[in-house]
Formats: structure tokens, C-alpha cells, sequence
């Protein structure tokens, strides 16, 4: 199954050579304008009030690593969500590779294969443009690419096992509305946990998302870790498995009637 | 005999309750086309995703290329070209790329699949559309590109779901001819079609399913030869003509059938019967005589109603 997998991966790389110009701005400019509004404008004022006692860092520095580990969930979320819906449904391109050597599983593993191709280039720009801003060592930036691929999968997964089961489109905006906005605000990345409420501070504790901006703000600004990174790390592996065989699981009852 | 190619014994789908394909034997033998007619709703895509080993069965055995589908399912696809009635080609991207991207989806190396795509966009003619995107195709372009892209892996067997539904009459010519091409290279074929001259000049044997069943199996002539009479004999009269003269007519052929607009007479010499309904002092606006179809026997079978 693995080597048909890659096939499907393959599929991938070709699809994205015909359609890589509708994100590759974006995957160059968004941290450019996320780290020059929030890190540069907001984290001036930030630095000179009150937050940078709290921080103890300069909030650019503070920012630029969380902000991977969510761009990750970001792209994962969106590689994973309408292209799957469009491969499902609207244009059918699993049913066509279904009905050649592919089964379900190449189909799941090759998608998540590509998506981790893709995030390894996301998020390698992004380490790099961090690193422009001073934010953190070229080094370190490079060492939180794995964290953050990791992140990213721990999102593709769960979110393409819940595309498999979705019969219209408006929960996908909702999934983004109600799930991935949310964690993108409230995981650790802007500011940190200990800051929410106490009565929701232990659900930020329970998404992945601030476990990956952990790993990542860890890894790259060498802080301590509050949570132990090899928990974190297996915490992540555990939501991209699970999530992984979900939709196996999800897609087979979907596309094999 | 040589081993059929496939082989159904009480081959069952059922989606719920509701039973699509109900309790079918046939057999597909090496080298024929064979065909499925029948109205929507019969169960014949049903029955080719089963061939196809993409659905799983409900009941019954199925052989395939004497593998189980159930177990052998990417074998007997490796071995399969399929051409599914609802286009699912990639209009994101090129002609070419659907190509590339099918023949790897088989495993094919890409010098293999660069050598094959130049003969299979001569023979689906469209080599001058090698590095356009799908997406503007015409509707039959996407259809020859659909069975070219089925043609990839040189299949065994070639599974073809209404693959001129929707063509003009050119096109629908021009895949006929392919098709034929295709047979006689030996590549056998199961089509499903609603177009009864199609599967007249197609098809070596037919069956026509109903409701999930198979109603009736033979070869085109001999469908015609069980289930009409040589000859039609169509008189045709204004809508609403009160007497349309058919209590005196039931001896001249072996069945009358009325219609709002025609009364049709199958007989083995309708010229003879023409003659005789003059006589008798029937006058219908016009006659026509023809010979009997497949169209004829497909009616009488499945009925003059719309399913669906
Ligand atoms: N996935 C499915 N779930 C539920 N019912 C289905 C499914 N696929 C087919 N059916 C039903 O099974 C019956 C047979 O469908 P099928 O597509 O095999 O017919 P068909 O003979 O190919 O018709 P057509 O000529 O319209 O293509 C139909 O009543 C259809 O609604
Ligand atoms: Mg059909």
C-alpha cells in the first residue's frame, strides 16, 4: 500500500504545479503582514506596557513561533477541507482513482503525504521570514519545522476524516468558524494560555494547537517547556493517527458502496 | 469452452431495503461485447461497479477475470479499463496530465505511458489538445478522453457505462468505429447503452435488465427473432381519431399495439398486411413499414413507461 500511496502523492505534486499560484503569495506574504502588523506594530505597545513583564520576551519573538505552528493548522486545515470535499464530491477524482490499483488507504495516506510536502514548504518559508525579523536563529528556526509539519498533520487528519463524512459544504465554513479560528485565537499564539480565564484555561491545554505552538516557541526560541515535548510530540502523533484511521474509515463508507 | 471472463451467479446489490440489483447470471466470454440495456433505474451501473470491483456484492459470487473482486480487487482493476457514465476526469488539469496521472496510478513507468499517450490521443483524436486543461472540452471530447484514459494500462477487459450519452451523432460514429477497432484487437467489452442501434451494431449478446432483474439474454437477432416479428407495420393516425379501426385488424398480425398516435402491427410481411388493412377500408393518415429492432423487443419487455 505504500508505494501505491505515493502514486497519489505524486497526484498531488502535479495538481498543486497547475494551481500553486493561487497560494504561494500567500504563503509568502501572510507572515510577512502577520509579523509586521501583530509582531512589529501591536508587539511596540505590547513591550512597553504591561504584557512584556508577563511574556518576559519581546512579543515579536513571543509571536512569530506560535504563529507557525498555527499556520500549519491553517494550511493543513485548508488542504484537507474543499480539496477533499472537491475529490469526494464535486469532481469525483477519488471515484476515478478508485477504480484503478488505488484503494482508500493510498487515497488517505498519499493525501496526507502530500499535505505534510506542502507544509514542509510553508513552513520552511516561514522559519525563514522569522528569521528575517530577528525573531529567532536560522537555526532554530529550521529546528521548529518538525514540530510544526507535525502540528499541521495532527490537524489534516481529523479534519479530512470529518470532510469524508460532510454532505454539504456549509460545514466546512462552519468547521473553520467555529473550530479553526478559534484555536487559532485562543491556543497560545497571540498570548499566553495562562491569560484566558481559569475556567478555560484547561481546554487550551487540550487542543493540539497549543501543544504545537509549545513545541515550536520551545524549540526555537530555546525556552523551557511547560508540558514535556516528547508528551506534546506523541499528544499531536496521537490526533494525526486516530485521525488518520478515522478517515480511512470515513472515506471507505463514503466512496466504496 | 474457454473460461468466461466474467462470471455472475445470483449477483445481488441492494443500498438499504432497497434492492438494485436483484439475483442476475450472466456470463461475458473472452473476445465478445457485451451488452446491458435497460431503462434508468435498472441496475446496470450498479452491476458494472461490482464488475468493476469498486462496489462490493450484496449477495451471489462474482468471478472477474477468474479473481474474486472481493479480494483481488486492485489485480482485476489493474487489468480493467472502465469508463464510468458520469465524467470524473481532472478539469483542473491538462489532457495529458489525466493521462500521465491515470497511467501512474497503474504503476506504469513514464516513459511507457509518454509512448502509449501518443497513440491513445490519435486514436481518441485529440492530438492537438495534448496541453489544453479538460475543462473547456467539448462534451465529446471529454467523452474519447474519458475511454482513452481508460485504455491506459491496455485492459483485458473494458467496462463501458453509456459511453456515447450525450454525443452527436459524428462522435457517436466515430466511437462506434473506435470501439469496433478495439474489438478487434481482442479487448473484450461490457456496455451499458440506451440506445438500441448502438447496441444493434455493438453488441454480440445483450441482456435487457428491469427493475434489477435480467428479462431477457440473447444475441440481437435472436432478441428480435424471440420477442417481435420480422416486420413492423405502423399506421399512423391524428391524435384523438375515434376509430382507428383496430377490432378489425387483430387477425393480420401476430400482435397489434396502440399508441396515442399509432397503431403498430408486428407482422412477418407488413407490405402484405398494409394491403390487407386497405382493404378492410382503414384509412391512416400514412403507413410505414419497417423492418423489426431492438428498440421493438426493448419496449415490449420493459414497457412504454417512464421510470425514474
Ligand atoms: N449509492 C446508492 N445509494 C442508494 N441507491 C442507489 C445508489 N446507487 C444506485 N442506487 C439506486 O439503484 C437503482 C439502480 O441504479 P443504477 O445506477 O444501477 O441504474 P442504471 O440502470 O444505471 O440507470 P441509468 O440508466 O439511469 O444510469 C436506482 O434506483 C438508484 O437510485
Ligand atoms: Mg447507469
Amino acid at each position: 500500500m505504500a508505494l501505491t500511496s505515493l502514486r497519489v502523492v505524486e497526484y498531488g505534486a502535479r495538481v498543486y504545479r497547475r494551481t500553486w499560484r493561487g497560494s504561494v503569495i500567500s504563503t509568502f506574504l501572510n507572515p510577512v503582514l502577520f509579523l509586521l502588523a501583530m509582531g512589529v506594530g501591536l508587539g511596540t505597545l505590547v513591550d512597553e506596557g504591561s504584557g512584556g513583564a508577563t511574556i518576559d520576551l519581546p512579543y515579536l519573538t513571543f509571536l512569530a513561533p506560535g504563529l507557525l505552528a498555527a499556520t500549519a493548522m491553517q494550511t493543513a486545515a485548508g488542504d484537507s477541507s474543499y480539496p477533499v470535499m472537491a475529490g469526494i464530491k464535486w469532481r469525483k477524482t477519488y471515484e476515478a482513482a478508485l477504480a484503478t490499483p488505488i484503494g482508500v488507504g493510498d487515497l488517505v495516506l498519499g493525501h496526507l503525504g502530500w499535505v505534510g510536502i506542502r507544509l514542509v514548504f510553508v513552513t520552511g518559508v516561514y522559519a525563514v521570514i522569522m528569521t528575517l525579523f530577528g525573531a529567532t536563529t536560522l537555526w532554530q528556526g529550521l529546528l521548529s519545522i518538525p514540530p510544526a509539519v507535525l502540528t499541521g498533520l495532527a490537524f489534516a487528519a481529523p479534519v479530512t476524516a470529518y470532510t469524508a463524512r460532510l454532505k454539504q459544504e456549509t460545514g466546512l465554513s462552519n468547521m473553520f468558524r467555529f473550530g479553526i479560528v478559534p484555536l487559532f485565537l485562543f491556543s497560545g499564539t497571540f498570548f499566553p494560555v495562562e491569560q484566558l480565564p481559569d475556567a478555560i484555561e484547561p481546554l487550551a491545554y487540550a487542543t493540539p494547537l497549543w501543544h504545537g505552538v509549545s513545541l515550536c516557541r520551545g524549540l526555537a526560541l530555546g525556552l523551557d517547556f511547560t508540558v514535556h515535548p516528547l508528551l506534546s510530540a506523541a499528544y499531536l502523533a496521537a490526533w494525526m493517527v486516530a485521525g488518520g484511521l478515522l478517515a480511512h474509515r470515513f472515506m471507505r463508507r463514503r466512496l466504496v458502496v | 469452452m474457454t473460461e468466461p471472463l466474467v462470471a455472475a451467479h445470483a449477483l445481488t446489490k441492494t443500498f438499504g431495503d432497497f434492492v438494485a440489483v436483484d439475483a442476475v447470471d450472466f456470463e461475458v466470454r473472452p473476445g465478445e461485447v457485451f451488452g446491458f440495456l435497460g431503462p434508468n433505474g435498472a441496475g446496470k451501473s450498479s452491476t458494472m461497479k461490482m464488475i468493476g470491483a469498486v462496489s462490493p456484492l450484496s449477495g451471489g459470487t462474482l468471478r472477474v477475470l477468474g479473481l474474486d473482486p472481493g479480494t483481488d480487487g486492485p489485480e482485476i482493476r489493474s487489468r480493467l479499463g472502465v469508463v464510468p457514465q458520469e465524467d470524473n476526469l481532472d478539469h483542473e488539469l491538462t489532457v495529458y496530465e489525466n493521462l500521465l496521472i491515470y497511467g501512474r496510478y497503474f504503476g506504469l513507468p513514464r516513459k511507457v505511458i509518454d509512448e502509449r499517450v501518443t497513440e491513445l490521443l490519435e486514436f481518441a483524436q485529440l492530438q492537438d489538445r495534448r496541453q489544453s486543461t479538460v475543462e473547456p472540452l467539448s462534451g465529446g471530447m471529454k467523452r474519447r478522453l474519458t475511454i482513452a484514459r481508460g485504455l491506459i494500462n491496455q485492459p483485458e477487459l473494458l467496462l463501458l457505462d453509456e459511453p456515447t450519452t450525450g454525443l452527436d451523432p459524428q462522435a457517436r460514429h466515430l466511437l462506434w468505429d473506435r470501439l469496433y477497432r478495439l474489438k478487434q484487437e481482442g479487448v473484450t467489452q461490457i456496455i451499458t447503452t440506451h440506445y438500441m442501434d448502438e447496441a444493434e451494431q455493438l453488441c454480440d449478446r445483450l441482456v435487457i435488465m428491469d427493475g434489477g432483474k435480467i428479462v431477457a439474454e440473447g444475441s440481437p437477432a435472436s432478441l428480435i427473432a424471440q420477442y417481435s416479428t420480422r416486420e413492423v407495420l405502423e399506421l399512423r393516425f391524428p391524435v384523438g381519431t375515434e376509430d382507428r379501426g383496430v377490432g378489425r385488424i387483430g387477425d393480420l398480425a401476430a400482435r397489434v399495439e396502440e399508441l396515442p398516435d399509432r397503431v403498430l402491427l408486428y407482422t412477418d410481411d407488413a407490405d402484405a398486411a398494409a394491403e390487407s388493412v386497405a382493404a378492410r377500408g382503414i384509412v391512416p393518415e400514412s403507413t410505414v413499414t419497417r423492418r423489426s429492432t431492438l428498440e421493438d423487443v426493448f419496449l415490449r419487455l420493459t414497457g412504454r413507461r417512464l421510470v425514474d
